[in-house]
């Protein structure tokens, strides 16, 4: 042993490190990092540009008028603050397109991950990105001249009642039918992604079992992709909250506290878009009534979105 | 593709072309039932598409001129009223979040993928509040865009500029993931040969990272900027609502407007004459998206297999 000695050398002229300091490259790293540490600034920024003027306002109006069932007329003379008139507009709006969004993009996804061959998925994939990539405006558009005079010509306006009479130009269905469709992409494609992410042995094992392809699809893929589910449902509930071009231009004016699908209603989104066109001066309650409402936009936003990632490491399933 | 799955291939191969499989023959209506259910959800998504595709070509093709590209909008000759100051104000509201995405996103995703340390908090609230920034409505980054830029510490005023970072920081995270899985597609041996050889870091992920994931990064911008165009919630807030009847002096003075905005603005007058030239607005939008999403999707196609 003595005689195959490793010449160790710790005052060799070789080492590895650097002979300069490199400050040029260790400012690139800052600013690399400035730039990553960017998103963080922007988040403080949202939750600073809403929370200062969102207590100057509550300065002006109390806490409790706020959030009362008095009505909503916030730019009026004598104004009355009850937002939980547009917070059941943007519900309503919600309720309406998740019933066509959830399903039919669940539907989109399933079909795109089992039945569809890659052929039909190379086409449809395209298609559906197109679909998510046309403007909200010209959505907007649509709903407005074509999807609501089609519904209004042709209302069943014999039903009795409430339901049978005719809706104005704007009306919640008309808003909640397209936002709906308008969806649909975001939900498929993050629900496609996590089906696709079941693997493969799992189908063939039921398919070997002989389960036929629709029992394969709803008893294992469905299941094993729950988390995935789950989260593109509540991404797609989040983006129908936040939405505004369709249903700022669709879906009506009125502050309305309504399940009616020929009601014209208010949300959230659409009363920050339509106090913005016009002329509200700094400083007056009716632009911090902006604020407060963003606040409460973003603080429901972020809730929903909390529940997602919640949903998603509660349901997660783990492939070795 | 594990060797238990290959295993059940031909398992699955086996039971299918066994005789176990003539039980089965004759129409399995519920399953067939099944998947006409799914078409159906899938077909209502593009039969829509068609169908906006369709509405907007028809009812926009009677102002579908050149007049459309080079007037000014007007309240009384509407047989020739046009876009003109909006299409310029689109392109420098366009160009100002280019070059603000480009060098920001892409130095975030290269810190994020080649320095960051992952156990490190710091790092990990950066990569949340990127996934957090993604979700939140856009007309929030409007409100943003107003308290700080247009007002508030910046004081850009109403300016096409301040439509632009509004915007930027709205798709910053499309552009920062993308790019991050640009940079992550470029093999790793290849970062070792040139540190191998005494390149830097820096030297390494500026010559040899940084070029090959070129067509993903590129990718990932025309997404954003696609996105950036059709949007108009947070431009109302940021001041492109005013009837521009003039050009904007340049992106940091003067009154200016968007496409988008324009054509929401024609769409809510009650006059029919302003929605034919909003639909045709939206025809013009939707030919510009269409392009830039097609070279997008080629450029994927192109360059998706070739590391």
């Amino acid at each position: 042993m003595a005689t195959t000695t490793i010449t160790s050398t710790p005052d060799a002229e070789f080492s590895l490190t650097a002979k300069t300091k490199r400050i040029g490259e260790k400012m690139i790293v800052a600013w690399l990092f400035l730039a990553a540490a960017l998103a963080v600034l922007i988040t403080i920024g949202i939750v600073v540009a809403l929370i200062l003027p969102t207590i100057d306002f509550f300065r002006e109006v109390p806490f409790d008028r706020f959030f009362s069932m008095e009505p909503w007329a916030p730019l009026f003379a004598t104004p009355t603050y009850g937002v939980v008139h547009i917070v059941a507009g943007t519900a309503a709006i919600v309720i309406y397109s998740s019933v066509i969004a959830l399903p039919a993009g669940l539907a989109s996804a399933i079909y795109m991950s089992e039945y569809a061959g890659p052929r039909t998925r190379k086409v449809l994939q395209p298609l559906l990105e197109i679909l998510e990539g046309i403007p909200t405006v010209v959505y907007g558009i649509f709903a407005l001249f074509f999807v609501a005079p089609l519904l209004k010509d042709n209302w069943p306006t014999w039903i009795p009642g409430k339901l049978g009479e005719e809706p104005g130009f704007q009306f919640v269905l008309a808003a909640g039918l397209v936002l709906g469709v308008m969806i649909i992409p975001t939900v498929a494609s993050v629900a496609y992604d996590s089906m696709n992410a079941v693997p493969r042995a799992l189908r063939e094992a039921a398919y070997g079992l002989g389960s036929t392809r629709m029992q394969v699809a709803t008893k294992v893929i469905v299941p094993s992709a729950l988390s995935g589910i789950t989260a593109s449902f509540v991404l797609g509930l989040s983006r129908a909250v936040g939405e505004t071009m369709v249903v700022l231009m669709a879906a009506g004016a009125m502050a309305n506290i309504s399940l009616w699908p020929n009601d014209p209603i208010l949300t959230m989104t659409a009363f920050i878009g339509r106090t913005a066109t016009g002329d509200v001066s700094t400083g007056t309650t009716a632009y911090y009534t902006v604020f407060a409402v963003g606040a409460l936009l973003f603080l429901i936003t972020l809730t929903v979105n909390l529940i997602a990632i919640a949903l998603v490491r509660r349901f997660r399933e783990v492939y070795e | 593709m594990s060797k238990t799955s290959g295993r059940t291939r031909i398992a699955v191969e086996a039971t299918r072309s066994s005789t176990i499989r003539l039980d089965r023959v004759g129409i399995d209506i519920k399953g067939e039932l099944f998947r006409a259910v799914l078409l159906f959800s899938i077909m209502l998504g593009l039969v829509m598409l068609a169908t906006l595709l369709i509405f907007v070509a028809i009812r926009g093709s009677d102002r579908l001129d050149l007049n459309l590209f080079t007037q000014m909008p007007s309240s009384i000759n509407t047989d020739t009223s046009g876009f003109l100051p909006a299409i310029v104000g689109t392109t420098y509201v366009m160009l100002g979040t280019l070059v603000t995405i480009v060098p920001l996103g892409v130095s975030a995703a290269i810190y994020l993928e080649e320095y960051a340390d992952r156990d490190k908090w710091y790092n990990r609230v950066i990569e949340v509040n990127i996934q957090n920034l993604a979700a939140v409505p856009s007309i929030v980054f409007g409100i943003l865009g107003l308290a700080f830029i247009v007002r508030g510490p910046l004081s850009l005023g109403f300016v096409a500029f301040a439509g632009s970072l509004t915007l930027a920081m709205m798709v910053l995270p499309t552009v920062i993931i993308s790019s991050r899985e640009a940079i992550r597609g470029v093999p790793p041996t290849l970062r070792d040969a040139s540190l191998g050889l005494g390149a830097t870091k820096w030297q390494t992920t500026w010559r040899q990272v940084l070029p090959l994931s070129v067509p993903g990064i590129l990718t990932g911008t025309i997404l954003a900027m696609s996105r950036a165009i059709g949007e108009t919630a947070p431009l109302l807030l940021v001041g492109a609502t005013t009837f521009v009847r003039f050009l904007p002096e340049s992106a940091f003075e003067g009154a200016y407007s968007a496409i988008p905005v324009q054509i929401y603005q024609w769409a809510v007058r009650p006059q029919d004459e302003f929605r034919v030239l909003a639909a045709a607005g939206a025809l013009v939008l939707v030919a510009l998206l269409l392009t830039m999403n097609s070279v997008a999707i080629w450029l994927r196609a192109r360059y998706a297999r070739q590391l």
